[in-house]
């Protein structure tokens, strides 16, 4: 399959994790530049259980390989990967920007030697593979190219491609034998939830959101209360959850909920990627932030610049 | 147990900020240094590992690949609480993409032959999620990423660990020495070093080493390479987000009014 492009699925206990159908789009779009075929590859214990819902328009083959592990294990999808570039021959190879794909395909490229890059936000065909991801913390874009690589990995930002309709196209199933017996360094010993606590914040309407901006824990009850008199829920993003002031029953972004309000107000959150997954669907998301160049302005419908605390101060006085 | 911690001097830009002409670069002086967020939490993991071994006989040993300007963020973790630190440099590496800079790790992290070792999940400049993967790729570790909660059988040489996943979800694994993990923030809480650690930890050693010394050349490096950087852009941002004027009263008003607009509409 000579310049053509390998989607790897990803299912995490027993479900197809959406991201696997925006890889079929994003695949669709570089494979008619690079004149190849679009064909997925899904690793799971059960792998035929997704071979028809991976099956989109414009796929021309699925693959599955049987994974000996109930659930993902690093090492044996590594051992899998690259058995499947070597058979398959792919000139490009597109995961998501996953937590499971993190465990293992950066570890595949540089056993391999092959081209790579992460959390891509853009991919095309120009005399080969080109790419687009943020520099500097999304402040700005790189684009790359892979000189001399005859295969290229990337792991693709989710939520950037529409997903494909899953089971819109007919391509029929080919099981890959891998052995994969023995590849196995890491047990799995349980699966838990985080506690959704008293609050659930994906059922809010609006967030009153809060960030690193506010600086210090003891600021944080003049912000539950400014959240009160507003009637917010209050949320924040990972940084108050790492400090330890906050449960993160109450955090947005990808390790946290995924939250759609009515309306998003957020004090002092920069916009991390992790953080903007999980809430750039607000119905209308306001920003506070100092810096100008915040990547919070790029979502955000109303951006004030300025010190939040400033802006909180108004905020109570205008709602007395 | 030996410990190597692979740490980074990121780079982060000035609210304002020019590019150079040319190949597009961030001129240097508006760009600030600071070690890594990700690398204080994963250093803290290592020296609570250690203090815990009851065995003795380990260290901490914090390694960077980076020129002068990373020497500061090595005595930030030596002042921390490392035992040893190791730089390496080479005008080559101006640039060097995440499998390069693993691919330098990997050489200098073998001649140590460390149990375990840890990266930060990401750096905040390059933020590729890859590089610690990378690195257990080349030294073929067991290695588990993005682990938010760890801990340690000495009996069994084994870790239990928690991946921290999508969604709030959490898996717990088990693995065994010798391995690799990326550690996510929040695990712990960074110390700080006192004044005088801080004066100390420029008598600690901190070796200095280029690509030959680790049996490395350039054009082994650019081979290793995965991507090479075309250009740099700003992005259009903020087409949609209508700018707040005036005083933080008038933003206030404006931000109540929206509010209550979309909350009625």
């Amino acid at each position: 399959m000579s310049a053509g492009v390998l989607v790897l699925a990803e299912a995490r206990r027993g479900e197809l994790r959406e991201v696997s159908l925006e890889l079929v789009s994003a695949a669709r779009g570089v494979a008619q530049g690079a004149g190849g075929r679009v064909v997925v590859a899904v690793i799971d214990h059960d792998p035929q259980r997704f071979a028809k819902g991976v099956a989109a328009d414009g796929v021309d083959e699925v693959l599955t390989v049987a994974a000996p592990t109930e659930h993902f294990e690093p090492h044996v999808w590594q051992r899998a990967l690259e058995t499947l570039i070597e058979t398959e021959r792919p000139a490009i190879v597109l995961a998501g920007h996953t937590i499971d794909s993190l465990g293992f395909v950066p570890a595949v490229a540089a056993r391999k030697g092959l081209g790579f890059t992460s959390d891509v936000t853009a991919v095309w065909w120009a005399d080969g593979p080109r790419a687009q991801r943020g520099a500097y913390g999304d402040k700005l874009h790189a684009e790359l190219e892979f000189p001399g690589k005859e295969c290229t990995l990337m792991t693709v930002r989710a939520g950037i491609f529409e997903p494909a309709a899953a089971g819109s196209g007919g391509a029929s199933a080919r099981a890959v034998e891998v052995d994969l017996e023995g590849a196995a360094r890491s047990e799995h010993v349980s699966f838990e939830e985080v506690a959704v606590g008293d609050v659930d914040i994906t059922q809010a309407e609006f967030l009153l959101s809060i960030g690193r901006g506010i600086e210090d824990k003891d600021n944080i009850p003049r912000f539950e209360r400014l959240a009160d008199k507003f009637g917010a829920t209050l949320s924040v993003s990972r940084p108050i959850v790492d400090a330890g002031w906050m449960t993160n029953a109450r955090q947005v972004g990808q390790s946290g909920k995924t939250v759609k309000p009515r309306v998003y107000l957020a004090l002092g959150i920069s916009g991390a990627v992790q953080h903007l997954a999980g809430m750039r669907n607000a119905d209308t998301i306001i920003a506070v932030n100092t810096d100008a160049e915040a990547p919070i302005f790029g979502v955000a419908h109303f951006g004030a610049v300025a010190d939040l605390f400033d802006v909180a101060d108004e905020l109570e006085r205008a709602l007395d | 147990m030996k410990i190597v911690v692979c740490v980074k001097q990121v780079a982060s830009l000035d609210e304002e900020f020019e590019l150079l002409e040319g190949d597009g670069g961030v001129d240097p002086d508006f760009i600030e240094w600071d070690l890594n967020e990700w690398d204080t939490f994963s250093l803290e993991a290592a020296l609570q590992l250690h203090e815990g071994d009851g065995a003795g006989g380990g260290e901490v040993v914090a390694v960077t690949v980076g020129d002068e300007e990373a020497e500061e963020g090595l005595l930030a973790c030596l002042a921390r609480g490392a035992d040893r630190a190791v730089r390496v440099w080479d005008e080559a590496l101006e640039g060097a993409d995440l499998l390069a800079v693993a691919r330098v790790l990997a050489a200098a992290v073998q001649r140590e032959s460390p149990d375990l070792v840890l990266c930060g999940v990401q750096s905040s400049d390059a933020v590729t999620g890859s590089t610690g993967t990378a690195l257990a790729g080349y030294l073929d570790l067991a290695h588990v990423a993005v682990v938010k909660e760890l801990s340690y059988d000495a009996a069994s040489a084994t870790l239990t660990v928690d991946r921290e996943l999508e969604s709030g979800l959490v898996e717990v694994v088990r693995i065994g020495l010798p391995a690799l993990l990326t550690i996510q923030t929040g695990i712990n809480e960074p110390r700080y070093a006192t004044l005088r650690a801080i004066k100390q930890a420029r008598d600690k050693p901190l070796a200095t080493y280029g690509l030959e010394d680790l049996g490395l050349d350039a054009s082994g490096l650019a081979a290793a390479a995965g991507a090479r950087v075309v250009g740099l852009q700003t992005p259009e941002r903020g087409a949609g987000a209508q700018l707040l004027e005036g005083s933080p009263a008038e933003m206030a008003d404006r931000i109540v009014e929206i509010v209550q607009e979309r909350m009625s509409g």
